[in-house]
């Protein structure tokens, strides 16, 4: 079984300061620590047991820049066998739909029995791309999936809903399946596998050699278009509480007294 | 003329909340693209189509044997005769997990643009600007849509849900047509949690832990914290998804939603996802070392400093208040 796991190499926002920049349509990048996206994470865990248990070889697919390769790495040396990057230049205008379009062309040049993606992406949280990724490729899809168990020519999948319901599905092969976080245990690589990692092959595409038309990409292939990116009004009336750690925990105590909540 | 399509989502024989506020919003929209609003019913029985009419003018309701149980292919392919059919230039699905797998491959089919997590809309001269949330909650974006239609997806707990009374038609629709070919993928069973007698709903003090606590051995002192406030201790996806807390624990979209006396975020960012499982609380104090965490814009008491200092000092000064 040939696997593809998609990875999109983002910054870590929890604790970031996110900022818009001076053109108002991106955010200020240079302080974000980056990493593999935690959604794509699960999905090549869940690949890599499919390696294991079940013969799959993993290919890592990933559209970027050339700074990518330290996530392509990571994913080499925790057990793909290989990764693609086709390059983001001339996406900067592409929406996350467009961006699966794209997918598609190189999912047409190559093709996999199963196709795995994050459910979402945490930085731009459009979760679209597997979906339409799907849908441009004609093939079954499920999303939010916490669980897959393969069988003859097909996937039974487990898909997470609200309030921890679980909803059991059978897809053919060849499918695109979203993945959920939490499913499973993300490994970390070994050392063995990092040093591994090196000699393993990364194929470079750009979207001419994908086949594309100039209006299937960028602003020209893209339905939707970002006006702007700014700050939530904040809406919030909370009493911030002020002071040293013990006149802190001090005035809590005290708010919740007189709240009748001791 | 009914422009905006609203999909009413069901489940285990009952229409979910997030449908009425997804209505809600659809009449808005109807309203400011002057055009009409229609609930689309999809399986489902004829109080369900009772219930939408009393909440919008007109429900397009449709029965079959592929449309009983939610399927997206089986939604998608009405959806995209419907839309056709009455040249519909809106169809708002809610974020959920239902939504979230139509919404995209629906777009594709329908060629059209489709627009995640939408928290607003507005009418300007080059199309239909849609607002939604990003980077964690912490950045809003305004994308514009030029040409109809479109797919929304609209965020969950945001639309304000109108109060029924409104007496609108229901319309029989024939998806039989549509629905001749066989399904590839194929609905097997709904699967609920395990019962563990853990049921973070009914306590009246609750104790949310994020990804800011870090480690897991540093839930130690928050249970300590826990036990000395009576309070039930649940926790944010990241916590439950490290095995750090149970499955039931988990607050949120995903998880339980609960509406204690007392909620406490601990190291928790706020995230919408979070914030729909626990905003109805009375009295919500978060903890958070970062001034500009979202958390803070639904609390009511916030403080900015490391979680793992506050607990116990305030466990301290909780002890020394009881002797
Ligand atoms: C379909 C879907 C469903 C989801 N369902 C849910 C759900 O049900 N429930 C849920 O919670 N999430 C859910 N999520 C995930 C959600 O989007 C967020 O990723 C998650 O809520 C973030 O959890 P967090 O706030 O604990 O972590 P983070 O966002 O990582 O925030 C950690 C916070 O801790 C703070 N911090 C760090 N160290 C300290 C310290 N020492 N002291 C004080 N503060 C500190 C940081 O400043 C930061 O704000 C869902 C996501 C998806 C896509
Ligand atoms: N630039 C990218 N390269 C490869 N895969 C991506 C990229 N962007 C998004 N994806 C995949 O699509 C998933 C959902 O992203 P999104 O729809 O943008 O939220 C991610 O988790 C990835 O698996």
């Amino acid at each position: 079984m040939k696997v593809a796991v998609c990875v999109k190499r983002v910054p870590d926002i929890a604790e970031a300061d996110v900022r818009v920049d001076s053109t108002g349509r991106d955010v200020v990048r240079d302080r974000f620590q980056f990493t593999i996206n935690e959604a794509d994470n699960y999905a090549l865990e869940e690949a890599l047991l499919l390696k294991e248990n079940h013969e799959a070889e993993v290919t890592l697919v990933t559209v970027g820049g050339a700074e990518v390769a330290e996530v392509l790495r990571m994913g080499l040396a925790k057990g793909a066998a290989r990764a693609v990057r086709v390059d983001s230049a001339g996406l900067e205008e592409s929406d996350a739909a467009n961006l699966a379009r794209v997918l598609a062309a190189y999912f047409r040049q190559e093709e996999f029995d199963l196709v795995l993606c994050g459910a979402i992406a945490q930085d731009t949280e459009d979760s679209q791309v597997g979906p339409a990724l799907a849908g441009y490729l004609d093939r079954p899809h499920a999303s939010y999936v916490v669980k897959l168990e393969p069988s003859d020519e097909a996937m039974t999948v487990k898909r997470e809903l609200e309030g921890g319901l679980l909803e059991v599905k059978e897809l053919p092969l060849p499918c695109v399946v979203t993945i959920q976080t939490g499913g499973n245990t993300p490994r970390y690589a070994s050392i063995l596998g990092i040093k591994r990692a090196g000699s393993k092959p990364v194929d470079e595409l750009t979207i001419e050699g994908l086949g594309l038309a100039a209006e299937e990409y960028g602003a020209a292939g893209s339905k939707t278009k970002l006006l702007k990116l700014y700050a939530p009004e904040v809406t919030g009336t909370a009493e911030m509480i002020e002071g040293d750690v013990p006149e802190k925990a001090a005035r809590v105590a005290a708010v919740l007294k007189e709240r009748g909540l001791l | 003329m009914s422009g905006v399509l609203v999909l009413i989502e069901h489940r285990q024989g009952a229409v979910r909340d997030v449908s009425w506020e997804m209505l809600a919003a659809g009449r808005k929209l109807a309203l400011e693209l002057g055009t009409g609003c229609a609930a689309v019913l999809f399986g489902g029985d004829e109080a369900m189509a009772a219930s939408a009419a009393g909440r919008v003018e007109q429900v397009i309701h449709a029965r079959h044997e592929l449309l009983a149980d939610f399927n997206y292919e089986a939604y998608q392919r009405a959806l995209v005769a419907l839309v056709r059919e009455r040249g519909a230039s809106v169809v708002l699905v809610a974020h959920t997990a239902f939504g979230a797998d139509l919404g995209p491959s629906l777009a594709v089919a329908l060629d059209c643009a489709v627009v995640s997590d939408a928290v607003g809309f507005a009418k300007s001269d080059e199309g239909l600007v849609v607002t939604r949330g990003l980077y964690a909650s912490k950045l809003c974006a305004d994308r514009l849509v030029p040409a109809m239609p479109v797919v929304l997806m609209g965020r969950q707990s945001n639309f304000k849900p109108d109060e029924p009374g409104v007496g609108g038609a229901v319309e029989a629709w024939d998806p039989a047509g549509v629905l001749a070919e066989p399904l590839r993928t194929r609905f097997i069973t709904l699967e609920e949690l395990p019962v563990t007698g853990i049921d973070i709903t009914k306590a009246e003090v609750v104790i949310g832990v994020g990804r800011g606590v870090k480690e897991e051995a540093n839930l130690v002192p928050v249970r300590e914290l826990a036990e000395a406030l009576g309070a039930v201790l649940a926790g944010s996806r990241p916590v439950i998804d490290a095995g750090w807390l149970e499955k039931e624990r988990q607050v949120g979209s995903s998880g339980k939603t609960v509406k204690p006396k007392l909620y406490i975020a601990l190291g928790i960012s706020g995230s919408f996802q979070h914030v729909a499982g626990m905003k109805g609380a009375e009295t919500i104090i978060a903890v958070n070392k970062d001034p500009r965490a979202p958390i803070f814009s639904v609390a009511h008491y916030g403080i900015v400093d490391d979680l793992l200092k506050v607990v116990p000092a305030l466990k301290q000064k909780l002890e020394e208040m009881k002797s």
